[in-house]
């Protein structure tokens, strides 16, 4: 790290050094009044992208609900001031000179260093170099934060505990849509239930639940987990462990001999679990298995959680095995 | 494992060649004297066409136990099924089935009105089953459609009941479907469908649903093209394309020179 920081000091050092200026010679290009208005113009619509780009941050961290269009705008407003910085800067400042022909071989010496002091004049309007090298800086370095801060997104970094504490307790009752509790008998097999805590937000990552019916001799879950599907019925989170989606799918064999088993399946890439061995990954790129909510038959038939789940809920990332669900 | 998992398929399969397999296409009729009774057709149109896989009287054809060698399983039972999963099958396209282990699509009906009536009636006189179900769409609430759609089938069919895919199988697209066959999948769930009780999708919500699904069929395209409907990609593409256009007319302006 330090020979690294060196190594840069030493490089930019060096540039400085080397941006020594040469002794004056003849013109080229000729020269131009300052445009002081063109070069405010440039500074301050610089300003604007830098504000722009530090918008989308900003507006990431706020998080609106369901306003990505935010997100959107700023990024695109601030590349739309640069686009305008550039037009303006190639329009007003630099000074355009024509061309009869084209540039010749890049060996020749003099020729090289006709363009050289070429370039170099062109920038001769420029009056406050260090501003608008600094508006520049600005926009330039927002532009970069904004484009790193989606990389927040790959895992949770602070806010951790939505993943492990979820509305579901031993005794909570499970509900459906329209929050009519679950009798157990009236769970079927073959058909597919979505379910909600009783009483609790239903948009906490952790609520949604899907329930299936399976035949028991078909079950196949691991030993400590056997008192978890009371007369073969199974409840796994909803939310996929890929990307977090909705599992809304549910393939239900007809005639089991010939045709594909159970699973259940998460329509944003396929990612397809076995309900029937604990949710186990059987396809594709979900890497690890649907967390099981244990679930228990109260006096009155009603289903009931026997606990929270096996698992952290939600899509995954680098941690997420590291930690269990609140009891 | 692998080597193991090719061995059982190629097991499974030889003896499959040696016997001998449903009719490659197409199916038998057959020639009774006019006044025939419906089911006495219906039966010697099932001997003739279903009874290899189906079973005798409906008992399906099941394999012992898996591994056990002899017969293997062809088809699952059809009493108590009724009219309503026999019509739908038969109608559709889904039944006769070239071979047991694709999944059923829709075809053309080979079969006449008469010998599908007959048919049915055979297969609803094999033990008591529900029957042709009567949906009335006029009679669903559209809005409630759209909610139920999506809460239950857009999952598979899409939102624009489309049709989509799931590991292993094909959620048909439902322009096709009547009225009376989205009635009866929701009951029965062919293939890899789950099915929908009444206590979850009473009969109102399956005529809001049906009446949602008919609105999809003649979907108003507010901007003009459909670009296929299926989605914001390719119609982000075709945006993107004729963007390109704009922008590049756009650079072509900023790059121009002044004349001198």
């Amino acid at each position: 790290m330090k020979r690294w920081l060196v190594a840069a000091i030493v490089l930019v050092l060096g540039k400085a050094r080397r941006a020594a200026r040469v002794p004056e010679r003849e013109r080229i290009v000729p020269p131009g009044p300052p445009d002081r208005g063109g070069e405010l113009a440039v500074f301050w619509l610089l300003i604007a992208a830098a504000v722009c780009a530090v918008g989308f941050p900003v507006v990431y961290a706020v998080d609106p609900p369901h306003q990505t269009q935010f997100l959107g705008l700023s990024l695109g407003l601030a590349l739309a001031f640069l686009a305008a910085t550039s037009v303006l800067i190639g329009k007003r400042l630099v000074v355009t000179e024509h061309l009869e022909e084209d540039y010749g071989v890049p060996e020749h010496p003099t020729e090289q260093e006709a363009v050289e002091q070429l370039v170099e004049e062109s920038g001769d309007r420029f009056t406050r170099k260090r501003l608008i090298v600094a508006g520049a800086g600005a926009a330039g370095a927002a532009l970069g934060v904004a484009l790193i801060t989606p990389a927040a997104s790959l895992g949770p970094v602070f806010h951790m505990d939505p993943f492990f504490r979820t509305p579901w307790r031993r005794g909570r009752l499970l509900v459906d849509e329209d929050g009519r509790p679950f009798l157990a008998d009236d769970v079927e097999e073959e058909a597919f239930y979505t379910a909600f805590p009783q009483g609790a937000d239903r948009e906490q990552m952790g609520a949604p639940v899907v329930v299936v019916r399976l035949p028991r001799g078909e079950l196949d879950l691991p030993p400590e987990r056997r008192g978890w599907a009371p007369g073969g019925i199974v409840a796994y989170s909803k939310i996929c462990t890929h990307a977090g989606c909705a599992i809304a799918l549910y393939r239900k064999p007809t005639f089991r001999p010939t045709q594909p088993r159970p699973a259940l399946i998460c329509p944003c890439h396929y990612s397809t679990f076995d309900p029937a061995r604990a949710g186990a990954v059987i396809f594709g790129p979900a890497g690890r298995p649907l967390p099981q909510l244990p679930l228990a038959v109260d006096a009155t038939g009603h289903l009931r959680a026997a606990g929270n789940f096996s698992g952290a809920v939600g899509p995954s990332w680098w941690g997420v095995r590291n930690r269990q669900p609140h009891a | 494992m692998r080597h193991a998992f090719c061995l059982a398929v190629l097991a499974l399969a030889l003896p499959s060649l040696a016997l001998a397999d449903p009719p490659p296409a197409g199916i038998v009729h057959v020639n009774v004297p006019p006044g025939t009774p419906p089911k006495e057709l219906g039966f010697q149109l099932y001997s003739a066409n279903c009874v290899m896989c189906h079973g005798p009287n409906g008992s399906g054809v099941y394999t012992p136990r898996p591994g056990s060698g002899g017969e293997r399983s062809l088809g699952p039972r059809l009493r108590g099924v009724g009219a309503l999963a026999a019509d739908f099958y038969l109608r559709t396209g889904y039944m006769p089935l070239r071979t047991p282990y694709v999944q059923p699509r829709r075809s053309r009906v080979l079969f006449s009105d008469r010998e599908l009536r007959a048919l049915v009636a055979y297969v609803a006189s094999l033990g008591p089953g529900p029957p042709v179900p009567r949906p009335h769409p006029e009679r669903g609430s559209l809005s409630d459609g759209l909610t139920l759609f999506t809460r239950n089938c857009a999952g598979c069919h899409q939102i624009n009941a489309e049709g989509g895919y799931v590991t292993g199988g094909v959620a048909p697209p439902l322009d096709q479907a009547t009225s009376v066959q989205i009635a009866q999948a929701i009951r029965i769930g062919p293939y890899l469908m789950p099915r929908f009780s009444e206590r979850q999708l009473d009969d109102r919500a399956v005529d809001s649903i049906i009446r949602y699904v008919r609105h999809t069929n003649h979907r108003a395209d507010p901007g003009g093209w459909a670009i296929g409907h299926i989605g914001p990609v390719p119609e982000g593409l075709v945006t993107w394309l004729i963007a390109m256009v704009a922008l590049v007319a756009t650079c072509v302006a900023i790059g121009g020179r002044r004349q001198a």
